[in-house]
């Protein structure tokens, strides 16, 4: 579905100093390659100026390569950007496409007349977009009179009218409540399952990425540090994970080979052991934890992907160094 | 089946202004006096001169109407140009890049301002009062002429506007300027050209080609020689001018639209 090599894309900034103007090349998208076939669905996570959404208006179009090749659906996005439009949906979080004053119905309409969707296709698509979202109460309100929660759910409806192959989410759930975060992911998933939709998404919510993507890419300083399933990233660059225990009395924390004990809080309530999960399980751990002590409450800890992130990117400035 | 849409931009756009109906009578209205404050003014200017550059009262009302008309019809489609920056800014321009659709046409409809109906209202009204008035050997020609100038002069301002806000592209705060180059002419137009001084009029009249809006087909209408020295058919030449115009225009904001996407740098 999307196919990148060595995809480059340098911007000049002017830097005045006084009255004189200097002009700096900042590289925001630097020899990027990977590929997403057809109904994957993958997260492209990053922290903030990381080229992710460089990245995303080179896909759709509206950017031109500095260097590099694009191929989406198998056509050259900033070439065919009207026929490749067609073809795909994209969603920005933080900016609409819906019309201000009208009603959610009217955008609707008037997409439809933009992307030249039949009437019966038109009738199939809305009708099951206002079943699994539930737009049915704010059809006929203004768009502007719509809450967060009911606007995105309007926004994704209005990238899917014409069944694009590929959707493009760029940061779909910033902002919203949990219920709605979870619709939305729902309904994401159950589009990408069922109807093979391919989704990109970009997102700073990571549980977004756990429910959503079995694949990640993660990109700093416009390099893409790495690419693959979340748990492998997560086991390769942290092994470790945490168990957490509190105890029924204060006391010290159990001695069980293989684990460290890294923090204590409460007065000895909680204990934060470690352990590496490639040399005992969770629950052979906790097993012999209970043995020792008497545990009232107990949970595992994933490293959070803002860590794991993080330490991609170490790794990387650690490899360049060593260069 | 493309083309059906710009319409249904059109009307999604009035609708929309429909829902603030107060806001949008009070700028009909304001409009409608926006128009008649520069009257005013030639309607003074009138008391206390008989002629202005060899032209009658009626006569430079009848330049003023057409100007008028055109820069309302102009302002209508392309007057929402001048949000060009925060488009840009907001990335609302991304959004229009992002659809199966040309992007100018889509800004120019899908934004179109209700409101300055008020100004071509008014300017029509003084139209009709200078065309009862001034002498005019009336024609089929000279009656096309009447009825193709305010479009041809609002094309020749669309196109003002285009070049101008493509500005907008380089310098993000170039409204300014922007606005300097579209509203100035619309206020230069308004006068018989050869009451300016002659590096002025060169730059207003044939640069931007401002003098081909209401000067040039005046002259055509009333009979009368250009005090200027430029032969009778120049009158004539206005939709031809206002082809041009476009053309040009057209290529302009290509060339913009592809530096914004990174090719034209």
């Amino acid at each position: 579905m999307i196919e990148v090599r060595e995809l480059r894309r340098e911007f000049k900034v002017a830097t005045s100093k006084g009255l004189r103007r200097n002009y700096k090349t900042v590289t925001a998208v630097d020899d990027v390659t990977f590929d997403v076939r057809e109904g994957e669905a993958v997260g492209y996570v990053g922290p903030n100026g990381a080229g992710k959404s460089t990245t995303i208006k080179m896909l759709t179009g509206i950017l031109v390569p500095t260097s590099g090749h694009i191929r989406v659906g198998g056509v050259d996005p900033s070439k065919q950007r009207r026929d490749l439009a067609r073809r795909i949906g994209v969603v920005f979080g933080q900016r609409s496409q819906l019309w201000w004053d009208l009603p959610l119905k009217d955008s609707f309409d008037l997409l439809k007349s933009i992307y030249r969707v039949s009437a019966p296709d038109y009738r199939t698509r809305l009708d099951e977009c206002v079943e699994l979202l539930g737009l049915q109460e704010f059809l006929v309100t203004p768009v502007r009179q719509l809450s967060l929660g009911q606007r995105m759910r309007g926004e994704i409806t209005a990238a899917l009218l014409h069944a694009p192959e590929l959707l493009v989410l760029d940061e779909p759930t910033i902002g919203l409540d949990l219920e709605s975060k979870e619709r939305l992911r729902e309904f994401l998933q159950d589009i990408n399952t069922r109807r093979g939709t391919t989704l990109l998404l970009t997102t700073h919510d990571l549980d977004d990425i756990e429910r959503l993507c079995p694949r990640l890419m993660v990109i700093d300083h416009g390099k893409v540090l790495a690419d693959g399933p979340l748990d492998e990233l997560r086991a390769e660059v942290t092994p470790e994970r945490v168990l957490v225990i509190d105890l029924t009395e204060p006391g010290p924390a159990p001695d069980v080979p293989g684990v460290t004990a890294v923090r204590s809080e409460a007065g000895g309530l909680r204990h934060h052991l470690t352990f590496r999960r490639a040399e005992t399980t969770a629950a052979a751990l906790i097993t012999q934890v209970v043995r020792q002590v008497e545990v009232h409450d107990l949970a595992v800890v994933e490293p959070e992907i803002d860590d794991v992130i993080r330490k991609l990117y170490q790794r990387q400035v650690a490899q360049d160094a060593n260069r | 089946m493309a083309e059906f849409i710009y319409p249904k931009l059109i009307g999604a756009k009035i609708r929309s202004q429909l829902a603030y109906r107060a806001s949008f009578a009070v700028d009909f209205v304001s409009q409608v006096l926006a128009q008649c404050y520069e009257l005013i003014v030639i309607l003074v200017l009138f008391s206390q001169v008989d002629a202005l550059g060899g032209f009658s009262r009626d006569e430079v009302l009848l330049m003023y109407a057409f100007a008028g008309a055109a820069f309302g019809v102009a302002d209508l489609f392309a007057g929402q140009l001048d949000n060009l920056p925060t488009y840009i800014r907001t990335g609302s321009f991304d959004v229009l890049l992002m659809r199966p659709l040309r992007v100018l046409p889509q800004i120019m409809c899908s934004d179109i301002r209700l409101r300055r109906i008020g100004r071509i209202t008014s300017a029509v009204g003084v139209m009709i009062y200078a065309l009862t008035h001034v002498p005019i050997d009336w024609s089929p020609a000279k009656i096309l002429l009447t009825v193709l100038t305010p479009v041809a002069g609002a094309v020749i301002y669309s196109a003002v506007w285009v070049v101008a806000c493509s500005v907008c592209f380089w310098i993000v705060e170039g409204r300014e300027f922007a606005n300097a180059v579209t509203y100035g002419s619309n206020a230069f137009t308004s006068y018989p050209i050869n009451v300016y001084s002659r590096p002025l009029r060169w730059v207003m009249a044939y640069v931007v080609p401002g003098a081909f809006v209401a000067y040039y087909p005046s002259l055509a209408l009333l009979g009368k020689e250009d005090p200027l020295g430029l032969p009778g058919w120049v009158g004539w030449t206005s939709p031809l001018v206002a082809a041009l115009a476009a053309g040009v225009a057209g290529l302009v904001w290509r060339f913009a639209v592809r530096h914004y996407r990174g090719t034209g740098s």
